[in-house]
């Protein structure tokens, strides 16, 4: 018989240091939802096309179906759980999403703020432009894209404002 | 869950060469955004692996006392295009592969992975070619230079012999001293695609900027490996930076290509692609270093 392989993976996620044994079979998005049933981190392609299991790790985003489990070790993992307020409040950017009708079926919503994510706290004024390419390693079904970018882009410049 | 049959994590690259002789049918694990993928397809499917992911010695681009520009394998896309080192002297490479994918896949990516699966159109492939790129393996009989020349052996093949183990990239001084580069990629979209055609051209003018002193050129997909264009480097070389130049270096590029009808794209349609890219590319870097046309 085949004999399983496990490994003990220790990690950061949501700013929680924890640890689980893990089938070095595992891509991180089955340790993110199996494990910590973090299921904001989604199940599309699973061959790094679409981004809907897009997740943080060290401030950069990654496509977490195509990454080990067992590279996550001492890595700072960010999902979108993380960014809830302390009573479930909503951050800035997922608020944004919603003034923005840039969420229909919400599939591919939580790889697409994490990304969002990753640019707003770059602090940069980006054009639209670069928005679209930043934003390029996302599919959505719905949309058209317009009002997700719509939705960052007026974040970018929220945030923006209030460091002046 | 992949179905991988063995995960065999790497310590050191010692060890990796270890883990490399001790079982012989492994594949290496980079980054694994072409391995993991072809593992879901089924054509990796149940093989073991060595992942030399977490080798964070791999990682970075330094330059090295002789002015060489040392780029470890396991560096992303991303990092490379971020590179304060690449981006005052290799630009081109930064620009190129800047076009990989998407973002999330220019983050996993890595430059060692992009050249050692011996794919036509990786990105990276035909600036480091257009270069004269080094290659610096190690394994069992220790560390070897491999010219980039000598690099890709066939479609998909590299020069690797069992238990080695690409370690990172050179630029030598003499080859990226004085150029600039250029690459072209086309492909239907922008983000996610991979090269219909891609193209490199760098050129190095003389100090009144009115004469290419010298030109290298290399394609991605226009044969079955990323390759020069000798006959259009030839006839360029020595010749004033001009319109005339330009379009015969792209008529001439013609006598380098031997590009495959394949779903993506017909013979004829790359044969075109050939002949424009080459005049693009070269037009803008006698533009990028200082001369008119
Ligand atoms: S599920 Fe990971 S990129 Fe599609
Ligand atoms: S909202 Fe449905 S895929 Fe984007």
């Amino acid at each position: 018989m085949h004999e399983v392989q496990y490994k003990l993976v220790k990690c950061t996620i949501n700013g929680r240091p924890v640890q689980t044994m893990v089938d070095v079979r595992a891509s991180l998005t089955d340790m993110l939802r199996n494990d910590y049933r973090l299921t904001s981190v989604k199940k599309g392609c699973e061959v790094g096309e679409c981004g809907a299991c897009n997740v943080l790790i060290d401030g950069e985003c990654f496509n977490s179906c195509i990454y080990l489990a067992v590279w996550a070790e001492g890595k700072n993992i960010r999902t979108l759980e993380g960014l809830l307020g302390p009573n479930g409040e909503l951050s800035d950017i997922q608020q944004a999403f919603i003034d923005e009708t840039a969420v229909q079926c919400g599939f591919c919503t939580p790889g697409f703020i994490m990304t969002a994510v990753e640019i707003l706290e770059t602090g940069k004024e980006y054009t639209r432009d670069e928005l679209r390419k930043l934003l390029s390693g996302h599919l959505c079904r719905c949309t058209g894209y317009e009002n997700i970018i719509n939705a960052v882009e007026n974040t970018m410049h929220k945030r923006l404002a209030a460091k002046k | 869950m992949y179905d991988i049959k063995a995960l065999y994590e790497a310590t050191s690259v010692k060890h990796a060469v270890e883990l490399l002789q001790a079982h012989p049918e492994a594949k290496v694990l980079a980054g694994g955004s072409d391995v993991l993928v072809q593992m879901r397809e089924g054509k990796l499917a149940g093989k073991e692996l060595v992942s030399i992911y977490r080798l964070d010695a791999l990682r970075g681009v330094s330059l090295d006392a002789d002015g060489t520009i040392r780029i470890g394998s396991l560096t992303s896309f991303s990092h490379i295009t971020q590179s304060p080192i690449i981006r005052q002297h290799l630009n081109v490479l930064g620009e190129a592969v800047d076009m990989v994918g998407g973002p999330q896949v220019r983050n996993i990516g890595t430059i060692g992975g992009n050249t050692c699966n011996g794919v036509t159109s990786a990105d990276s492939g035909s600036t480091l070619v257009a270069y004269d790129a080094v290659m610096q393996v190690e394994g069992p009989e220790g560390v070897r230079l491999i010219p980039i020349a000598e690099w890709y052996v066939g479609a998909g093949r590299v020069s690797l012999r069992p238990g080695e183990l690409q370690t990172a990239i050179l630029v030598p001084l003499q080859k990226y001293q004085g150029y600039k580069g250029h690459y072209i990629k086309y492909a239907m979209r922008n983000a996610m695609d991979i090269a219909t055609t891609g193209c490199s051209v760098n050129v190095k003018l003389s100090a009144d900027k009115k004469t290419i002193e010298d030109v290298r050129m290399a394609y991605g997909v226009a044969g079955p490996v990323p390759m020069r264009a000798p006959a259009a480097e030839a006839f360029a070389k020595g010749k004033p930076a001009l319109e005339e130049t330009i379009q015969g270096f792209g008529e001439a590029a013609l006598g380098d290509v031997n590009p495959r009808n394949s779903w993506r794209a017909s013979r004829e349609f790359r044969l075109h692609l050939a002949q424009e890219l080459s005049k693009r590319a070269l037009r803008e870097t006698i533009r990028l270093s200082g001369g008119v046309v």
